[in-house]
């Protein structure tokens, strides 16, 4: 009511001059995580008023640098520059007081607030929230209607789609005077409507004189709305360019690199009969959301079938799904040609029973349990095997000694059973899972994330132990982000895009490019050139 | 939290908790100094009363057998994650079924096998009072720390009521249940010894203990060595790697919650069966809570929880004799130590980990400058 | 009919005594939960203010001064609490846990030490107490049939400490539902993160709110021995943290509708000891336990979804940290 309504309400809108040439500046700016560098010696400049997209793939570093620039994380190193200024942002409160907002990929919103609750948390406008109201609801007023945020302020967020969410979390950093804007990964959730939606804000808000910084995998996007971009790889900036200048197929090969390829040695493919038919399987997360459209592939022994994408686009569920995690909601699937119905009780031991063997992706959450020794978990899932026990007692002594024959053919280091899995480096964890996996002699394999957080020596031998097994006549499905993985391994590709198979191709016939093209969901080609 | 990856097991398992018992008594004593009395001379006395006169290792060891089932049945709920506050309602419903079993049976069959029924008697109806918030917890998502403190009070009732009203002698004021007959019950120790002829000591000790023995070990092999004790510690580090690995988790979560209010049910074999030779009000005493304390100091593990509880058997028997020797301090004095160790072992385990571990990397660390 | 009303009348009188410290703990309950810090240690912090508050006052001869010190007692306690579970990221449930023991045995040990009486405080005299208040112009309105006495036996005559009880309820709707305080409150205990990025600490956050519900249960114990009760009796608290526990979950965290679970538990408690004895027609005689135990079988009932959904705070009993 008193005068502290007035003081916050001047300082949202003259935070920050708008004149000035560059709104960001980031120099040599590093961050380690333990032993991984996130970020190693960025630079990036950002000019006032423009909009700049930072393009790069899963684990490039985008995500950790705007966090640095939100004053979420520290950096070890390195000096940010705000309006050709040196500040220090060490807390989200010193940002905000800067004029940057950040809209971060997983909504920071309280669920159980309605839409206003959520605008005023943390910019309340006075002690009590009814006076502050007024002031606020007002300011909202104009914005909304200056940039197109149409937003239902009685909501509650847990009620509304995630378009009006995100929308929500525009209007909040913009509440609280944002002249800087950074989104991150912001069209993930979105339908394709509502991101013409949010493009068609976010140009308004250039016009006001907003810097906007967009985080994104999407080449699309890119060249359809930013002024400049950046490319990050592996923790490091490796180009600039003004958008109008650059192309989509130049992004990409940055993006990806000239990785040099391991050289595998594709042993001669003896493709038998198909042994996994997946027809018209669709399905709905939790929250409702239609994650899986109508795919239908076939997988035959013998046979590596990569499936491409972005992450998020479904593979995840998909793997769930054929490993019995998740429930079969729609369509069929059959393992040779015994149906799997959506009504049937199917879980992961139901699962293995059928032959199926299954290296999740996440080996932390899922593939191990990192408390247990070793000898512990190279039985997870297999446990009840009667060749572990006798009666309803574990047989120590024959546990140890599969164990020991696992790290011994597998090379898992240190040699020793009963270290704890959890001290392990990711290298020799990832071979401990695809070791057990591969023992228990599956049909069919199914494979996420491979060499994800796995040393270059360590992703050699899992390469090779694919190839093995594959040549013995097993059938792998093998989900990947990474395109070289997917292309030096597979001997099809299916690319999948918001829940859909997008293009199939033969491995050979392949190029980054194309497959770039359509992960980014640029192209959609269903060239079945198989020989 | 948990253990620190950085601190080799000896320290996280075996000084740091050491350590924190050590802070529990450091405050103890200054309570007790603050009192106006001599932290060493009720040490000296606790320690006297629980191991050195005629018949106090007798009692402590009494006491420990209390300990032991309520612990274990505390530490196999933590294994899956699970928060079983509920130990002293499960020991009081054990009272029960051992109480219906001899007043049934006592004058039909023989003693020995009216005391085996009163024994699984005591199992089942622990079972019956874990299984219904574990129910609760699997299938309704209730949270299992709410319902279980809910279901001790409700034990509580239910045993007043029927006490009181139902399974009371009659003509009897004080409400516990006629004296089951000759014949069941199990042997006091001192009694065994004299009939082998040994003299020991009057204690109310008896082969309860033996009984809590065995089932510490069974417990090890149950939990370590048994397909179903892999899959409750799968569940209880990762219920995710749970389903992953196929393991059923509401059914897992029943069985555990019915094996740890069986356990705690086992209480009331070492004092009805072994002490009072009747069902009586009240006889559960805290043990269940204590149950607590015990599974945290003896880090959910057989042999720990042995020592935790002999730890807190010579405190509740110590504490007796500080009733003797000082006029202001008395055998509540172990509540407070109770609390203490709770606090200090339980909520601010981890309180040190960050200290120890910059000392450790300060000395041992150099690999790390990598 | 007149005896019967009579029998509503005292009833109801009897309902609202014992109430009152189920109702300053269920709000110091909201308090605390709705910013995510599973508190059951309640029981505890009644049990030690209690005792603090008769000693104080009983040293000083001044129940405002024993008041406050009860009041210091309890946040003291709240702050072991926090230190545990906020700083240190212990476990909240063992950490309240280890407050009711704590406090139990302090109480009686101290007790014990300080008065040598078997654990209780010597008796406090009426000055030394907080009294019953008689409202004025109860002659003028003695007349009124009904409401006459109504108003005489139910809503006038109770010590100050029970309508600040009622007061505390307005207190806490206001202060978390119309406050930037609360707004932040109640954030901080469903999503932290949000409260963090909005660059708001979510550290202070957490030991304010504690820090509140550690004077609320300051006032429940002072209410136990130096208003309801003349003196500090060994585990006086008697369940009624848990009681208030039940209340909270009941009134969904709610103070309204914990007001009326704290008043609803009361009723039974009241009426259990009125009942019993007493045969009743065609029931038979009602056991007090059934009375007693109702208040816990309600709230298991209403937890496992079976009479409406009781919705905890989504981020209660996880400590936060940025990491995440």
């Amino acid at each position: 009511m008193r005068s502290s309504e007035n003081k916050t309400g001047n300082e949202t809108t003259v935070s920050l001059p708008v004149s000035t040439k560059l709104a960001i500046e980031l120099k040599d700016i590093t961050k380690r995580f333990g032993h991984v560098i996130a970020n190693n010696d960025v630079n990036l400049k950002v000019e006032s008023g423009t909009i700049h997209g930072i393009v790069g793939e899963n684990g490039a570093g985008k995500s950790t640098l705007m966090n640095i620039l939100f004053g979420l994380y520290k950096p070890d190193s390195g000096t940010i520059f705000l309006n050709e200024q040196s500040v220090e942002v060490n807390s989200p409160e010193k940002s905000i007081a800067l004029g940057i907002g950040m809209v971060h990929q997983h909504f920071m919103l309280v669920p159980t607030f309605t839409v206003l609750e959520n605008v005023m948390l943390g910019n309340e406008g006075s002690m009590f929230l009814k006076s502050g109201e007024e002031s606020i609801l007002n300011r909202l007023k104009g914005l909304s209607k200056n940039y197109g945020l149409d937003v239902d302020l009685e909501a509650i967020i847990s009620d509304t789609p995630v378009g009006m969410q995100q929308r929500v979390e525009i209007l909040k950093a913009l509440n609280r005077g944002a002249k800087i804007l950074i989104l991150d990964e912001p069209t993930g959730v979105l339908t394709p409507q509502e991101t013409i939606g949010l493009f068609d804000i976010l140009r308004s808000l250039r016009e006001q004189g907003v810097t906007i910084v967009l985080i994104t995998h999407k080449l699309k996007e890119i060249m359809s709305i930013t002024d400049t971009v950046s490319v990050m790889r592996g923790g490091k900036v490796v180009a600039d360019f003004a958008t109008k200048k650059t192309s989509s197929e130049e992004l990409a090969e940055n993006m990806v690199g000239r990785k040099v390829l391991l050289s595998i040695k594709k042993p001669a493919s003896k493709v038998g009969k198909s042994i996994l038919e997946v027809k018209d399987v669709s399905h709905d997360s939790k929250d409702g959301v239609n994650v899986l459209k109508d795919i239908s592939f076939s997988l035959k022994e013998g046979e590596i079938l990569g499936i491409a994408g972005v992450a998020g686009n479904g593979q995840s569920e998909l793997l769930d799904i054929l490993s019995g995690i998740e429930a079969l909601q729609k369509g069929q699937i059959t393992i040779n040609d015994k149906p799997i119905f959506s009504h049937q009780e199917w879980n992961s031991k139901k699962a293995r029973d059928f032959g199926i063997a299954h290296v999740p992706e996440d080996r932390h959450k899922r593939g191990l349990v990192l408390p247990f020794h070793n000898y512990e978990n190279s039985i997870l899932g297999y446990h009840r095997n009667d060749q572990y026990s006798s009666g309803f007692l574990m047989d120590k002594g024959k546990i140890l000694n599969f164990t020991n024959e696992l790290i011994q053919n597998f090379d898992v280091r240190p040699r020793s059973p009963s270290i704890i899995s959890g001290k392990l480096s990711g290298g020799n964890q990832q071979k401990l899972v695809l070791a057990r996996e591969i023992e228990s002699k599956p049909k069919i394999l199914l494979v996420g994330q491979p060499t994800r957080g796995v040393d270059i020596g360590a992703i050699e031998r899992i390469y090779e132990d694919l190839m093995e097994l594959k040549s013995k006549g097993t059938a792998i499905l093998l989900v990947s982000v990474e395109l070289d993985e997917i292309m030096s391994l597979s001997d099809r590709i299916l690319v999948m895009n918001q829940g859909t198979i997008v293009g199939e191709t033969s491995s050979s016939n392949a190029t980054e490019l194309d497959l770039g093209k359509m992960m980014s969901g640029l192209e959609q080609v269903r060239e079945d050139r198989n020989e | 939290m948990s253990d620190s990856n950085i601190i080799p097991k000896w320290l996280s398992v075996g000084v740091i908790p050491l350590f924190n018992l050590f802070l529990a008594f450091c405050v103890s004593g200054l309570f007790i100094f603050l009192i106006g009395e001599n932290p060493f001379k009720a040490i000296s006395v606790m320690i006297k009363g629980s191991f050195y006169y005629p018949g106090a290792i007798g009692y402590t060891l009494y006491y420990t057998t209390n300990f032991i089932f309520t612990g274990l049945a505390v530490a196999l709920a933590f294994h899956a994650r699970l928060f079983n506050i509920g130990g002293e309602g499960q020991a009081y419903l054990g009272g029960l079924g051992v109480g219906l079993m001899c007043l049934i049976f006592d004058q039909y069959i023989a003693g020995f096998l009216v005391t085996i029924l009163a024994i699984l008697g005591s199992v089942i109806f622990g079972a019956v009072w874990g299984i219904i918030p574990g129910y609760l917890q699997a299938k309704r998502g209730s949270h299992i720390v709410i319902t279980t403190i809910m279901f001790n009070f409700i034990a509580a009732a239910l045993m007043v009521y029927l006490l009181v009203n139902v399974i009371i002698e009659p003509g009897q004021m004080s409400p516990e249940t006629r004296d089951f007959a000759t014949g069941v019950g199990l042997v006091q120790i001192h009694m065994l010894a004299k009939y082998l002829g040994l003299n020991v000591a009057m204690s109310p000790l008896n082969l309860s203990f033996g009984i809590a023995l065995i089932v510490s070990i069974g417990f090890w092999f149950l939990v370590w060595r048994t397909k179903f004790g892999y899959e409750v510690r799968s569940l209880g580090h990762s219920e995710t790697s749970a389903v992953y690995s196929g393991i059923k988790v509401s059914s897992t979560i029943i069985i555990v919650m019915a094996i740890s209010g069986g356990l705690a049910g086992l209480v009331a074999v070492n004092e009805l069966l072994g002490v009072h030779n009747k069902l009586l009000l009240g006889f559960t005493a805290g043990y269940g809570f204590t149950g607590i304390a015990v599974a945290l100091m003896g880090r959910n593990h057989p042999f720990g929880i042995f020592l935790a509880s002999l730890l807190f058997g010579a405190l509740y028997q110590g504490g007796t004799e500080l009733d003797f020797e000082f006029s202001s301090i008395t055998r509540e004095m172990v509540l407070l130590i109770q609390g203490l160790i709770i606090l200090f072992s339980g909520a601010l385990a981890y309180m040190l980990n960050p200290l120890v571990e910059k000392i450790y990397l300060k000395y041992y660390g150099n690999f790390n400058n990598a | 009919m007149l005896e019967s009303l009579q029998l509503i009348i005292s009833l109801l009188d009897s309902t609202i005594r014992i109430a009152t410290p189920l109702i300053f703990c269920a709000m110091a309950g909201i308090f605390s939960e709705r910013s995510g810090i599973i508190d059951i240690g309640l029981e505890g912090k009644m049990l030690l203010s209690a005792f603090v508050a008769a000693t104080a006052t009983f040293l000083t001869g001044s129940p405002i001064l024993g008041l406050f010190a009860a009041i210091l007692a309890s946040c003291s306690a709240s702050l072991i609490h926090g230190f545990a579970c906020i700083t240190n990221k212990g476990d909240q449930v063992i950490s309240g846990l280890a407050i009711n023991i704590l406090a139990s045995g302090l109480t009686i040990t101290l007790g014990i030490a300080l008065f040598s009486r078997g654990g209780q405080t010597p008796p406090l005299g009426s000055e030394q107490r907080f009294m019953p208040i008689e409202f004025p112009f109860l002659d003028q309105i003695s007349f009124i049939p009904v409401f006459g006495d109504l108003f005489a036996e139910v809503i006038s005559g109770h010590n100050v400490l029970v309508y600040v009880s009622i007061l505390a309820v307005f207190f806490t709707y206001y202060v978390i539902f119309k406050t930037r305080f609360g707004l932040r409150l109640r954030a901080v205990g469903e999503k932290p993160e949000a409260v963090d990025t909005a660059g708001i600490s979510v550290i202070k956050m957490r030991y304010q709110s504690i820090l509140i519900a550690g004077m609320l249960c300051g006032l429940a114990g002072a209410y136990l021995s130096i208003a309801h009760g003349a003196g500090f009796g060994r585990e006086m608290s008697a369940g009624k943290g848990y009681i208030a526990l039940a209340a909270m979950i009941f009134g969904k965290w709610n103070p309204i509708p914990t007001l009326f679970a704290c008043l609803l538990f009361g009723f039974l408690e009241a009426l259990g000891v009125r009942l019993e004895g007493v045969e009743l027609l065609w029931i038979g005689e009602v056991p007090v336990q059934i009375m007693q135990a109702l208040p816990y079988v309600l709230t298991v009932v209403l937890l496992a979804g079976f009479i409406g959904k009781a919705r905890a705070p989504g981020a209660i009993g996880v400590p936060y940290s940025k990491e995440g």
